[in-house]
């Protein structure tokens, strides 16, 4: 079936089966391996992309039900010489080790500040509840999360 | 076919229906009967399809019929589309202001990954005993609006569930909404959940909703979650509160009454021994919570 897709600003056009889930036709048919294959059951958050600018998990999401829709993906964000805010602020804070639950977390991270630009701690480990680091960096991604929201507010 | 050690892919295949009226949805369910599921916000069908659990031959995808999601204020009730995904329902002003309760229990389910894709109806038509929303809405009173390929029907959401997993639907069926009364002056709610962690599944939960009159309960509904095959309401509990003032002695009885009243498995999330103890202290504790807050509305 046919269907459209905009993805990171752009509109792609696919020929999707039924049964194809929208993170492997992320990683696999436009290439955009940031988000990660992670549980696979809802509980990881690796897979963490953005849909029409609210966080779901593209493991579980079928391909179909993104028609029509604005799909945002890590790769979206920034480039190496020009980093998102949140990517600058991950990197400072020392919130990455092993880097693959970090597309999840940056996603999430992007949803929480546009719907609350300054959140308190409560507020961010609550929103990334479902976004789960094995490297145990919880401490520091809170931190860069708040650098990140004190960035984008801009100074004053 | 891809190779799914690690339930990458849904490896069967299925026809894809999208029906956009209650009336087609129903036609296409009654048509194709088990061979059919019903895909809402996906969060339970997708993974059970990926890890080859269930294995439909047609899936019907209800997020095309807009009557069947959104919140609504009717004259004499609160309707609540069964496609109203998790996320929204927790943000509607309708539910804070009217239903704190629903808030509650709503924003205790999943992350907000998972609450920005499951239903409401979701939620309850996989009947899980320990389903987070289906206990509030039980302690409001809520009533489950069925479709069907021939009549509509309305039950009491408490006679919804008939077991693990299963529910009153038959061939055709559908969960289409979930109406409130509104709630009476002097009512208030608590919901309370205990988990091995925030994410998951409750190991045992609480709702509790009472009209209050200054200390003493005029009427009252409890409810518990993961303590019975299906949300459990404990009518013996209700008798013994109604029209009784909540004293210490009073709630300490309510709750050694709740966990003499529940009937607990033992399995991975908790043994039956701990779920008995820890009804009652989360009865005791629901019930300090209102009485409290009865206290301040003074």
């Amino acid at each position: 079936m046919k269907i459209t897709i905009r993805v990171n600003g752009k509109p792609r056009g696919f020929d999707v089966e039924p049964n194809t889930l929208l993170l492997n036709l992320v990683r696999d048919g436009m290439l955009l391996t940031g988000a990660k294959y992670g549980c696979g059951v809802g509980e990881c958050g690796a897979c963490t992309v953005l849909l029409d600018g609210e966080s779901v998990l593209a493991c579980m999401v079928l391909a179909f039900d993104a028609d029509g829709r604005n799909v945002e993906t890590i790769e979206g964000l920034g480039e190496y010489d020009s980093l998102h805010p949140i990517q600058e602020a991950y990197l400072e804070e020392g919130a990455v080790q092993c880097g693959f639950c970090t597309p999840g977390f940056v996603m999430s991270t992007k949803a929480l500040l546009s719907e609350k630009s300054q959140p308190t701690e409560t507020e961010i480990r609550e929103y990334l509840k479902g976004n789960m680091c094995r490297c145990t960096g919880y401490v520091n991604i809170v931190r860069a999360v708040q650098s990140a929201a004190a960035k984008m507010k801009g100074p004053g | 076919m891809s190779i799914n050690t690690h339930n990458t892919h849904i490896v069967n295949g299925f026809a894809y229906h999208a029906p956009t009226s209650v009336a087609e949805a129903t036609k296409l369910l009654d048509e194709h009967g088990v061979e059919a599921s019903i895909l809402a916000g996906g969060t339970d069908l997708v993974p059970k399809m990926k890890q080859a659990i269930l294995k439909p031959k047609h899936v019907v995808n209800l997020k095309h019929i807009p009557e069947l999601a959104g919140v609504r204020e009717e004259a004499e009730q609160i309707r609540i589309g069964a496609l109203t995904r998790l996320r929204d329902l927790e943000r509607s002003i309708i539910v804070t202001e009217k239903l704190p309760l629903i808030h509650e229990a709503i924003t205790a389910i999943g992350s907000v990954q998972i609450r920005n894709m499951a239903t409401v109806g979701g939620n309850l038509c996989n009947a899980s005993p320990a389903a987070d929303s289906a206990q509030a809405l039980v302690a409001l009173g809520a009533k489950a609006n069925i479709a069907g390929p021939k009549c509509e029907r309305s039950i009491e959401l408490e006679s919804f569930f008939t077991g693990p997993g299963r529910t009153v639907l038959g061939r055709g069926e559908l969960l289409a909404s979930l109406t409130l009364p509104y709630p009476e002056e002097g009512s208030r709610g608590a919901f309370i959940k205990l988990g091995r962690t925030s994410l998951d599944l409750a190991t045992v939960s609480i709702a509790v909703n009472a009209k209050m009159k200054k200390e003493t309960v005029e009427s009252i509904r409890v409810v518990m979650g993961a303590v019975a095959p299906t949300p459990l309401r404990l009518r013996n509990v209700e008798q013994s509160l109604a029209k009784k003032k909540l004293t210490v002695d009073a709630i300490e009885e309510a709750g050694k009454l709740v966990s003499e009243s529940i009937k607990p498995i033992t399995d991975i999330r908790g043994t039956a021994e701990y779920r008995r103890v820890a009804s009652k202290g989360l009865a005791m504790e629901a019930l300090t919570r209102i009485l409290d807050g009865s206290r301040r509305d003074k």
